[in-house]
């Protein structure tokens, strides 16, 4: 049935936003493909870390934390997990840090191979497991790590301070680069990046604001696959010219009623908490099926970078969500939900992050009361397909649509 | 109007068959939940019961976890739900739902009229449920009757680990083996569940009146220990495992209506 399907389902667009981020998601990998080919050295990148760093330098780079989520909603999250388990790696720690690790080991994953690293480059303003896994990255290869260190920030600014003690590590780093790879930085190159990069995430951040409007001209799951050219290309040119093309759909979507929630939108909910890969379908589907539209969510927002100069760029990067006080992470969850008319909210509890699952709790709890929405979670993990029951989300899942429904009715 | 409601679980199933909603004509349980004849028999004794079949029933509603794969059901709805209107229907007071099931464990708060207003899920372990209760049975070799019994009358509690199932049943064979009270073995293993439950209900919020449905509610040892780790009372009826049954049935009239 599915083949028929697929036989009769029309060839990509190549204006569409989905086909053009699609192509540069790709993209991504095979460019840093051929530098390998090349001669060139290539690096393995934290997903936080300033990418525009290598961009001006000119230096190809690959992700690990989406190749581990590529291999994961492919299938092989629980094989890689357990190379790394068999090497002692306690199966509490990330699952991106197992399946990389084991893929540092074995060098193949047909699911998403990559060239292997020259350099690794590290930055823990997204969690700080990753200083370790950098580090065994790095002594198992016997190649240089780069390590940018961003303290958790209790305020809500970025004090003077924590701005020099960051910039100055910047910079020592775009040094380190220079003189490992032969690169060498161009203002102007940087300028050119900064603006892409800038157009890319206002694009970006417009295209998610679009949930505002009711209904959704978008499913919230398109926004996770969508992210991936968030991470890995916000600084060119082709990616800011597809997430214009995105925001231009979703607002068409909007003036002609259309979206890509493929159901009647029955109840907007926030989704807190990474995607789960390896349950992709299955956590979309019990969603869909009832009606419930994922209309946001903190997590795409988290790759949208707007910043004026050097500076600015790097206090961005010392406001990621995962690097702030609960008070402002709520804050900000708090305003996504009112935003976008959000009536309940769905958390993931991270079994591959217990630090960032166990600040969600009191968060989740304080946004259920500040918004005044019913406030649900599933066990579940972003990699490690193990750490996931169907049955117990789906219970979750039809129990918040019954709240949301009873509240409706009654109202 | 004559309404069903079927609640396929992890190891029993029940049924409930009202009239508008309200009038219990019959319930029914039968061992073995979702997979098994369980869900047949419990159709059957129940129909029998109030002396009606299939074609009498206006409305059938499913829950449980085999809720999705019930032929006989025209909805089906979640346990939470029907746990929520169950429990509201024998104790109008209540506002809180502490329902310990074979597999797992949920604390349900309602508002003033019966509404589910929020609830908490044990996560994927199966300590703090029913499981736990016919592991340590089993290592004792008595019946979770007794397991119950035995706890309910005992001086003091044997300290039992909530992490881990299998740790805890390694800590009990321990502590037999060094000679320790049965009963006190008992009373520990029912504070091990109370415990790790109790933090589930303190998180979801302790709100007066508390009651117990699901299987777990027939263990005095186990309600014992919760309503002391809370400090409230803990109201429980002979029914309280029939609750999500009843539920569903209500579920149904509602709808159908």
């Amino acid at each position: 049935m599915s083949e028929e399907i697929k036989k009769h389902r029309p060839p990509p667009d190549p204006n569409s936003a989905k086909y053009k981020l699609g192509q540069i998601a790709a993209k991504a990998y095979s460019d840093a493909q051929a530098a390998k080919d090349r001669g060139e050295p290539v690096g393995w990148c934290a997903s936080n870390f300033p990418v525009e760093i290598p961009e001006t330098l000119g230096l190809a780079v690959v992700y690990p934390e989406n190749q581990a989520a590529g291999i994961a909603a492919r299938g092989g999250g629980a094989r890689l997990c357990e190379i790394s388990e068999a090497d002692g790696y306690s199966n509490d720690i990330c699952a991106y840090a197992r399946i990389s690790l084991a893929y540092a080991k074995i060098k193949d994953a047909p699911e998403q191979n990559v060239p292997m690293p020259d350099f690794v480059l590290c930055c823990n303003n997204i969690c700080n497991c990753m200083i370790k896994w950098y580090e065994n990255l790095s002594r198992e290869l016997n190649i240089p790590l780069i390590m940018i260190d961003i303290p958790f920030n209790p305020d809500y600014e970025v004090s003077d301070g924590e701005l020099a003690y960051v910039r100055a590590q910047f910079w020592d780093a775009i040094h380190q680069l220079e003189a490992l790879t032969g690169k060498k930085w161009s203002d102007e190159k940087y300028r050119e990046v900064m603006e892409y990069s800038g157009r890319t995430s206002r694009a970006w951040l417009a295209a998610t604001a679009c949930a505002r409007y009711e209904p959704s001209p978008f499913n919230g799951f398109d926004l996770l696959n969508h992210m991936a050219v968030m991470v890995t290309a916000r600084g060119k040119k082709e990616a800011a010219e597809a997430m214009e093309t995105l925001l231009q759909e979703y607002e068409d979507n909007h003036e002609k009623g259309l979206s890509t929630f493929r159901a009647e939108e029955k109840y907007r909910i926030m989704f807190e908490g990474i995607a789960c890969w390896p349950w992709l379908r299955v956590t979309s589907t019990g969603l869909k099926s009832r009606g419930i539209n994922m209309v946001t969510t903190i997590y795409a927002d988290a790759f949208g970078f707007i910043y004026k100069d050097f500076d600015d760029m790097c206090r961005a990067y010392c406001r990621v969500p995962n690097a702030i006080n609960l008070e402002l992470s709520r804050d900000k969850r708090v305003k996504l939900c009112r935003d976008n008319h959000v009536e309940g909210l769905l958390v993931h509890t991270n079994r591959s992050c217990k630090l960032w699952s166990g600040f969600m709790v009191e968060m989740s709890r304080q946004i259920g009361q500040a918004c005044d929405i019913p406030v649900v979670s599933f066990d579940g993990d972003q990699a490690d397909p193990r750490n996931f029951s169907e049955a117990q989300y789906d219970t979750r899942v039809q129990g918040l649509m019954e709240i949301m429904q009873a509240r409706k009715e009654a109202m | 109007m004559y309404t069903l409601g079927i609640d396929i679980g992890s190891t029993t199933s029940k049924c409930a068959v009202l009239r508008d909603g309200g009038e219990r004509l019959a319930v029914s349980l039968a061992l073995g939940g979702i997979g098994t004849k369980g869900p047949a028999a419990a159709l059957e004794s129940v129909l029998r019961g109030a002396g009606l079949s299939m074609k009498d029933m206006a409305v059938v509603a499913a829950t449980g976890y085999g809720r999705t794969r019930c032929d006989a059901a025209d909805m089906e709805v979640s346990e939470l739900t029907c746990h929520a209107l169950g429990a509201y229907a024998a104790f109008p007071q209540v506002r809180t739902v502490v329902d310990i099931g074979g597999q797992d464990a949920k604390v349900i708060s309602l508002d003033g009229e019966g509404r589910m207003r929020g609830f908490t899920m044990n996560d994927k372990c199966a300590a703090g449920t029913g499981r736990f209760l016919d592991v340590m049975a089993s290592v004792l070799q008595i019946s979770l009757d007794e397991l119950g019994q035995r706890a309910a009358r005992a001086k003091s509690a044997a300290a039992v680990s909530s992490t881990c199932t299998v740790f805890a049943e390694s800590e009990v064979i321990s502590l037999l083996a060094g000679g320790v009270d049965m009963d006190e073995l008992a009373a520990g293993i029912c504070a091990s569940v109370a415990g790790r439950v109790s933090a589930l209900v303190k998180r979801q919020g302790v709100v007066p009146a508390v009651c117990m449905s699901g299987g777990v509610a027939r263990n005095e040892g186990v309600r014992a220990a919760l309503s002391q780790a809370l400090g409230e009372p803990v109201l429980v009826s002979p029914d309280g495992q029939l609750f999500g049954a009843v539920g569903a049935a209500i579920y149904a009239y509602r709808k159908g209506k």
